[in-house]
């Protein structure tokens, strides 16, 4: 635990892991050791169901880089969807 | 020194040991073929967890003659693949230091207790497990020798400190009972090479035994092969290091 830079956040959602489908209930994000990603640091985000064990679990690890211009993209998709009326908590 | 001619033989399993609180946790223990008596090795593993790395270098250890354990220190937090397990300790802010260096303490009265055993133990640890080896060294007594390679956060400041990390292993350092070979890659970002300086200015402060090498052209984790932080030449040395040290305070 070398920076233990790290912050939770309930999420609403599913993701695919290596059994399948599942819900999501939480997503981890930190800025720490990587498993995988050849970088000394990554901005490493987890989306878990504990309640589901510890494999139910999907893993991004991402660049400094990457993680900003994913985060710009998330938002700008989610502006173009709001200016469509599509947002659910639009309906 | 091996010679072609010799016979050599090990044994590796998985074992349960009495760790921090009286709890069992699990551990990988490898040790030479015959009565000894061998020295002995505890691993205190990194962040990424009780993975395939820190097996292999059982048995890394194993093959040099020492009898070794790779405590589980991430055993109460569940099991599953390494990865995900590491993932969960990493989400929770890590473990707690006494629960570690409790875990640390009973893989040396293991290792002690073996009836081939010579009686000497030494502690080894990279990332988190070389911090987790320092405060081991420091709060334990009984260690004969540590090697802390890239131990990050031994020098903290009052705002990282937590109630898993009360406080900072560097408070520690005048009860430092062995002593210590420190490696480090002159790119590390934890420990930075400002804060090695540091360690060893406390170390020399207190008089204690130490060697610290630095290294130029590496970074965090240059021992780990799998990984593009793996430094060949500086692997190569820092391994001759590591067994020179250990077999001038644990042999005989």
């Amino acid at each position: 635990m070398c920076t233990m830079i790290v912050e939770k956040v309930k999420v609403d959602g599913s993701g695919k892991g290596t059994s399948g489908w599942f819900k999501l209930e939480q997503a981890n994000i930190s800025y720490d050791h990587p498993f995988n990603a050849p970088l000394e640091h990554a901005l490493n985000i987890d989306f878990v169901n504990e309640s589901q064990g510890l494999g139910a679990r999907v893993a991004v690890e991402l660049s400094e880089q990457a993680a900003r211009d994913l985060v710009r993209t998330i938002l700008a998709v989610l502006d173009q969807a709001e200016k469509g009326g599509h947002l659910e908590s639009q309906h | 020194m091996y010679r072609t001619d010799m016979y050599e033989g090990w044994l590796a399993e998985t074992v349960m040991m009495t760790g921090a609180n009286g709890d069992v946790i699990n551990a990988y223990l490898a040790r030479p073929l015959g009565k000894g008596p061998f020295p002995a090795m505890v691993l205190a593993h990194h962040m990424p967890g009780w993975d395939q790395w820190y097996r292999e270098t059982t048995l890394k250890f194993a093959h040099h003659g020492y009898i070794t354990i790779s405590p589980n220190l991430y055993f109460r937090s569940g099991h599953g693949a390494p990865e995900d397990v590491a993932a969960k300790v990493r989400a929770d802010n890590g473990i707690p230091d006494d629960q570690a260096v409790g875990d640390l303490a009973g893989a040396m009265k293991y290792m002690c207790d073996l009836p081939y055993s010579n009686g000497k133990v030494g502690i080894f640890g990279t990332c988190s497990g070389g911090r987790h080896s320092y405060l081991a060294a420091c709060r334990v007594p009984g260690f004969d020798a540590i090697v802390d390679c890239w131990g990050g956060r031994v020098v903290m400041t009052p705002d990282q400190l937590t109630k898993n990390f009360p406080v900072s292993p560097l408070d520690y350092t005048k009860d430092l009972s062995c002593p210590i070979l420190g490696l480090f890659g002159n790119d590390d970002s934890s420990p930075t090479p400002e804060q090695v300086n540091q360690h060893e200015a406390e170390l020399r402060k207190y008089d204690k035994t130490y060697e610290f090498h630095r290294y130029d052209g590496a970074g965090h984790g240059f021992f780990y092969y799998h990984v593009p932080a793996y430094r060949q030449a500086q692997a190569v040395d820092g391994w001759q290091k590591v067994f020179a040290f250990l077999e001038k305070y644990l042999q005989g």
